[in-house]
């Protein structure tokens, strides 16, 4: 990747984590949030996912390749970072290092439940239902790492929004980023809340 | 009353440097104290007498002086781990021991002396001036309405004294971020009437290897410029410009400078 193209790479990972990757989450999170009505709802809910029709190219780009591109250069843009909390103790200084921090832990999620859901499946392994969720999240550990995985996104994608806002130009004013970091908030809290219910009805 | 030999004393910890290469070190010293001293005339005592305090003779301690009064940059280190300017760091009010030491961002020539060359280079790269040479007079240029130059020159208060790209995340040895001064000057010569004639080209220059998306709205940089320049405000007003320069640039449009 050439330095001289920084700008459109960074522009292009930055609305990618919005559209589609962020609008994929939150469809992922509210359709899951089926769970919360019983075994039979989540399974038609997640058949007719399934059934979409062309299924394979949607998945690849609307979700695979955009989340690679943003996974894979969200980790150079991690590490090319030097984090100083000790010296300036500001929110957005700690919102800008858990930005980071969620992306990697994001990574490590992510690739863990790609593979234990779609993998497994792809293969023939395992079928993808609610009892194959039910089985994964009745050991404690794997519940606790799916409901830290489900926040990390939720925050991410939620100072995400706030960072795109600033970064495409659209909040300019002191004022204006102070009402987006709300506005973010509310987001963020209003989808941890989907995400986390839909992961406590299959317990 | 206080006697001569009851002298208050001045705990101060150098983080030195001999040279550009070699290994850095703490060294302690202490200095009469007098009223109303800075961390500049705290040094000024070192150098009269370069003591340390096991009582050893060393070196006087090297740093980067010129205004004395907050304007010119010079001065600027990390004083109790925050960079700021030494000439405004008043001794009364800084914990003590002292602890100084050079930005280190910055290449260190020696001691608390830095090279802040890449701050210049980068002003070179966005054009960082109102081009008027030619080789007639060319006249008066558009007037600026008397308010806008009120908040210009709040923008034009910039000393390049590094304080912004020593607090920013993203400005360091592995990353080549301009930071967020030399950006913000986009914006002070986009502003100007004069200036704006050739925003494009300032624009596409923060738009190459090291620009303005190198940003992470960390927003340390606002909270430690000296001079209270808006500079995340500026950095997210030229994000829009570059968006539509972007556009610009992709479609060839042929609206260079409107």
């Amino acid at each position: 990747m050439s330095k001289d193209r920084e700008f459109y790479w960074r522009r292009l990972h930055s609305l990618l984590g919005i559209i589609p990757v962020g609008l994929f989450v939150a469809q992922h999170l509210v359709v899951n949030h089926f769970a919360t009505r019983g075994e039979d709802a989540f399974n038609s809910a997640s058949h007719f996912m399934e059934s979409l029709p062309f299924r394979l190219m949607l998945e690849i780009f609307v979700i695979y390749l955009p989340l690679m591109f943003h996974a894979f250069y969200g980790i150079y843009i991690a590490f090319t970072a030097k984090n100083n909390p000790q010296r300036y103790g500001t929110l957005r200084n700690y919102l800008f290092i858990l930005q980071r921090i969620t992306g990697i832990f994001l990574v490590v999620f992510i690739a863990w439940h790609v593979f234990e859901t779609r993998f497994q499946a792809a293969i023939g392994a395992k079928e993808v239902n609610f009892n194959m969720m039910a089985e994964i999240l009745s050991n404690p550990w794997m519940l606790g790492f799916y409901i830290v995985g489900v926040i990390s996104a939720t925050f991410h994608l939620a100072n995400g929004i706030w960072s795109f806002l600033v970064s495409w130009g659209i909040t300019q004013s002191p004022q204006s980023q102070r009402i987006a970091t709300y506005v973010t908030l509310v987001i963020f809290l209003a989808l941890s809340v989907v995400g986390v219910q839909a992961l406590l009805a299959f317990v | 009353m206080v006697t001569a030999t009851e002298t208050k004393k001045v705990q101060i910890e150098v983080y030195r440097q001999d040279t550009p290469e070699s290994t850095p070190y703490w060294e302690k010293f202490e200095v009469n104290y007098r009223p109303n001293m800075n961390v500049i005339s705290a040094l000024m005592e070192i150098r009269r007498n370069p003591v340390n305090a096991d009582g050893k003779a060393t070196t006087p301690v090297a740093w980067d002086m010129s205004c004395l009064e907050e304007v010119c940059g010079a001065c600027s280190m990390v004083i109790n781990g925050k960079p700021r300017q030494s000439c405004s760091a008043l001794i009364d009010q800084l914990v003590q021991p002292i602890k100084l030491a050079p930005m280190k961002t910055f290449p260190v020539v020696r001691d608390l002396q830095v090279d802040r060359t890449r701050m210049f280079d980068s002003l070179k790269k966005v054009k960082a001036w109102v081009p008027i040479d030619g080789s007639y007079d060319l006249g008066e240029g558009p007037r600026m309405p008397e308010r806008k130059r009120q908040w210009a020159y709040e923008l034009s208060k910039c000393m390049t004294c590094g304080v912004c790209l020593e607090a920013c995340p993203n400005v360091n040895s592995g990353a080549s971020f301009m930071g967020p001064a030399p950006l913000s000057q986009v914006r002070l010569f986009n502003a100007h009437p004069t200036g704006s004639m050739n925003k494009d080209e300032r624009l596409n220059a923060i738009m190459g290897d090291g620009g303005l998306a190198n940003c992470g709205n960390a927003q340390n940089c606002v909270v430690a410029c000296p001079k209270g320049i808006p500079l995340t405000t500026s950095i997210a007003a030229l994000n829009r410009d570059t968006t539509v320069q972007m556009f610009k640039n992709f479609f060839g449009s042929d609206h260079m400078v409107d």
